[in-house]
């Protein structure tokens, strides 16, 4: 949604750079950890914003944290720019390369360190993927909470730099609420250590303001996680409504009679379709709204609060109301909703999903907005809501091999992050902005505001080197962007130049 | 005082002002926590107590937004209309503690370990920066990563950034039931029970342990809460009983438990789960699974520093005279790396160095 309206040019690395830099490199890493050809280059052209890509001049592949050191000391006194990158799975282009800047892979930290079953922690390398920590605490009946979609490849490394979420956040929180430590690599090669094993720390909150900074402020290289008993009882409920509004503040009532459900999920008719389509899990595709809301806790607790979201489903005409019957058919339910993405994917050759939070009292007026737009742009949404935390994902279908598509696409993209900007949200809420939702920033935002995050930037890297040029846009593309919108009746940006 | 002011352009001049004769602020709301950290003699004072009012409240959204100077009273009242409540137990120590206060510091109570601290229910902020310019971060969704987190940066940073105007935190529902065990147990079996305890998925909110009784609070639906105390009462060696003390998680988060009537310095020591009994003469009180550590001492500073820094946690000096404040420093010292990246942030929100001079660090 970014680079139809307003490019910023970079210039690409001069082949002399290029060259110090490879034969520095190679003094201290092996031939394989520093990759230069074309072909070992190309997989690292985007991350999982796909429409984005750039083929970056060099890669680097350090396996200790020396080298991770070395390498940002040499960028460093060069002037080089350095993109850190896990798996590459970022919705949002945070770890698309730059053409005048070297990729920092970390997935050869892939270690899990040390788990600690007593005190619920583990220490993990930043490549480890987020699944594997649960796999590896699940012999001592622990679980790492933070469960985004991707989850079977993407890392942590890679979930502290978004600050990723997923289904459960309501309850347990986003990255940020299960972290406890991290040890980064400043762009001065200084290893410092945030956060720590005691629950606080002295001083400012850095573990917090490293939490979704997209590898703006430091690299990261090892990282404690908190781990959390494996709840006793589990159970699944499926709600379905003849309309979206009933089903939002059935969500609304569930949360105001002090039921904090564990997952609590909205999907609308196009999105229960091509759920049930793809992975036939007994989703009532005659519904307009359908709800998975998941409980957990003790056998007791979740009995009582089962009962009481069941009476309430059924005070608001719910036209099915389903129980899991036992652990399989729990999976099947969710698989449905974890496979929604490839599901829309299936009904259209593109996708694009959109990452938006919104106060849930204006989900009916989002939605109805939404379909207005759907007609007007010819383009079909789809919905899938975390609903209990207001964080939306439209899916919108289009077709990238028709001729400018895909700018109406991001155009109608863009539109959706406004309005959630207007009925109070953000522009997003799991993803990260990264390169695509970078113009958005400019609406959400002020000029001083804006300032303001680059002078924290700033305290960490001086001469922007760690991935410039994302998640924070320069005021100059923000007048340019910014005069698409205005503010509470004034221009954003007023002390920019206009041409 | 009135109910519902907006005095943000007011402090705006005054600070203006102050940077402009070169003066420095202390950022005061009632003062129910002016004991905490070096308060700097040469500067004036900025009271923000007036600036207050909740701005609005979403039961069913789970968010309230206030200005800083509204009172906790005020809020809490608010919330038990609604029957929600702030889950990490702020400790007010005083009639009129203000919600800004209460950020600023990022002190939380006895349920910290299992429901979060201060800087887990921030959704987002309005700070006057040292600029005077008024900046919005965050917002009232629990989901938002836009830009860099600076409502967390600026809970728990003592007011050296800024003047927090508006805040808006996460609620919580109230619990329908809650039931205190005590348990007799030596300090090292104590420190393992109260680990082992959260890890069982048991409705622990709280636990504590001094003087051979470890205190236990589960809380939730009575149902619940019932069983999980009778598994615990009948299943552990120890002899587990209900304790009919419920005042205890009050007056341990107040600090008007009987243990805190004493003349010495009173450390905070925060250390990791698990962490052995620390050889420090004095006596003690622990908190958040024996994560927080409260400690009444007249055993030197330094000393205290290093036997807290070893077992891997710091100390803070909570309450001690002026004297050993200014000598000895109240929060403990950072490596090199990390002050240096505190007085950058530091001076990038508060270039001419306004802001609450020497409260947190000496440095700055």
């Amino acid at each position: 949604m970014s680079q139809a309206l307003f490019q910023e040019e970079t210039p690409e690395l001069d082949s002399d750079t290029r060259d110090v830099l490879i034969n520095r490199f190679l003094s201290f890493m092996d031939n394989e950890s520093v990759l230069r050809e074309d072909e070992d280059l190309f997989p690292y052209e985007s991350d999982g914003l796909a429409v984005y890509r750039q083929k970056p001049p060099l890669v680097v592949l350090p396996e200790t944290v020396e080298q991770v050191q070395s390498i940002l000391k040499i960028c460093h006194e060069l002037k080089v720019p350095v993109v850190a990158r896990g798996a590459g799975t970022g919705l949002s282009g945070g770890a698309l390369p730059l053409k005048n800047g070297i990729i920092l892979g970390m997935a050869k930290f892939n270690k899990i360190v040390n788990i600690d079953a007593r005190a619920r922690t583990a220490v993990v390398q930043p490549g480890v993927r987020n699944l594997a920590i649960s796999e590896a605490a699940s012999d001592y009946n622990l679980y790492y909470a933070p469960d985004p979609s991707s989850q079977i490849v993407c890392t942590i490394g890679g979930n502290v730099a978004e600050n990723s979420g997923g289904v459960h956040c309501l309850k347990y929180g986003m990255t940020v609420h299960n972290v406890l430590q991290v040890t980064a690599v400043t762009i001065e090669g200084e290893l410092i250590t945030v956060g720590s094993l005691a629950a606080d720390t002295q001083g400012m909150d850095l573990l917090g303001l490293l939490h979704g900074s997209e590898g703006m402020l430091a690299v990261t290289v090892e990282i404690v996680v908190k781990l959390l008993p494996k709840p006793n009882s589990t159970k699944l409920l499926m709600a379905a409504f003849d309309n979206v509004d009933t089903a939002g503040d059935t969500v609304a009532e569930i949360i105001a009679n002090g039921i904090i459900p564990a997952g609590l999920e909205m999907m609308d008719k196009p999105a229960i379709i091509a759920a049930e389509a793809f992975a036939q899990c007994g989703y009532p595709t005659d519904a307009e709204a359908l709800f998975l809301c998941e409980l957990d806790g003790t056998e007791e607790e979740v009995q009582d609060q089962l009962q009481r979201v069941n009476t309430l489903v059924k005070k608001n005409n719910a036209t099915l109301v389903h129980i899991a019957r036992d652990e399989d058919e729990r999976m099947q339910l969710w698989k449905g909703r974890k496979s929604a993405f490839p599901a829309v994917g299936r009904l259209s050759p593109d996708y694009y999903c959109i990452d938006g939070t919104i106060p849930r009292r204006h989900l009916s007026h989002v939605l109805q907005q939404m379909n207005i737009w759907s007609e007007e742009y010819g383009l079909r949404i789809a919905n899938v809501f975390h609903a209990g935390d207001g964080n939306l994902h439209p899916l919108i279908l289009f077709d990238a091999n028709v001729e400018g598509e895909l700018q109406k696409t991001e155009e109608l993209g863009g539109k959706i992050l406004e309005l959630c900007v207007e009925v109070g949200g953000t522009i997003t809420g799991e993803h990260g902005v990264g390169m695509e939702k970078i113009n958005q920033m400019c609406v959400q935002f002020s000029s001083d505001e804006i300032t303001q995050f680059h002078a924290v930037k700033h305290a960490f890297d001086p001469e922007a080197l760690l991935n410039p040029g994302k998640a924070i846009p320069t005021l100059n593309r923000c007048a340019e962007y910014g005069a698409l919108h205005v503010h509470h009746g004034k221009v954003p940006h007023p002390d920019i130049e206009r041409f | 005082m009135h109910p519902d002011n907006d005095i943000s352009s007011d402090l705006k001049l005054q600070l203006e002002q102050a940077a402009a004769d070169k003066t420095k602020l202390n950022i005061t709301g009632n003062n129910t926590k002016s004991f905490l950290g070096v308060i700097a003699d040469n500067a004036d004072t900025l009271n923000v107590s007036a600036h207050s009012g909740v701005i609005s409240y979403e039961p069913t959204e789970l968010v309230i937004t206030a200005r800083a100077g509204t009172t906790l009273r005020e809020i809490n009242a608010k919330l038990a209309e609604y029957r929600q409540t702030l889950a990490f137990e702020p400790p007010a120590y005083g009639r009129n503690a203000t919600l800004g206060g209460t950020v600023a510091c990022a002190l939380a109570g006895p349920a910290r370990p299992y429901l979060g601290g201060t800087r887990d229910h921030i959704l987002g902020c309005r700070v006057l920066n040292g600029k005077g310019q008024i900046l919005q971060f965050g917002g009232e969704v629990m989901k938002n990563v836009a830009g860099y987190d600076v409502s967390r940066l600026m809970t728990g940073a003592m007011g050296t950034l800024g003047i927090l105007l508006d805040i808006s935190v996460k609620v919580m529902p109230q619990v329908d039931h809650e039931l205190t065990l005590s348990t007799a147990i030596d300090t090292d079996n104590a420190i393992d029970q109260m680990q082992a305890l959260a890890g069982y998925g048991l409705p622990v909110t709280a636990s504590a342990y001094s003087d051979g009784t470890m205190v236990t609070r589960l809380s939730g639906t009575e149902v619940a809460v019932n069983a999980a105390a009778d598994k615990l009462i009948s299943s552990t060696e120890n002899s587990v009983k209900p304790s009919d003390n419920a005042e205890f998680w009050t007056q341990l988060k107040e600090h008007t438990h009987p243990f805190f009537q004493n003349r010495s310095s009173l450390w905070r020591i925060s250390v990791p789960a698990l962490t052995k009994p620390i050889d420090l003469n004095g006596s003690w009180l622990y908190d958040w699974a024996g994560m927080q550590r409260w400690l009444h001492t007249d055993e030197p500073a330094d000393t205290v520093r290093s036997q807290s820094a070893a077992a891997g946690g710091h100390a803070t000096l909570y309450r001690g005279t002026e004297e050993l404040k200014r000598s000895a420093g109240v929060f403990h010292p950072l490596p090199a790396p990390l002050l240096k990246l505190q007085q950058r942030l530091k001076h990038e929100f508060d270039p001419h160095g306004v802001f609450n001079h020497q409260r947190l660090f000496p440095e700055f």
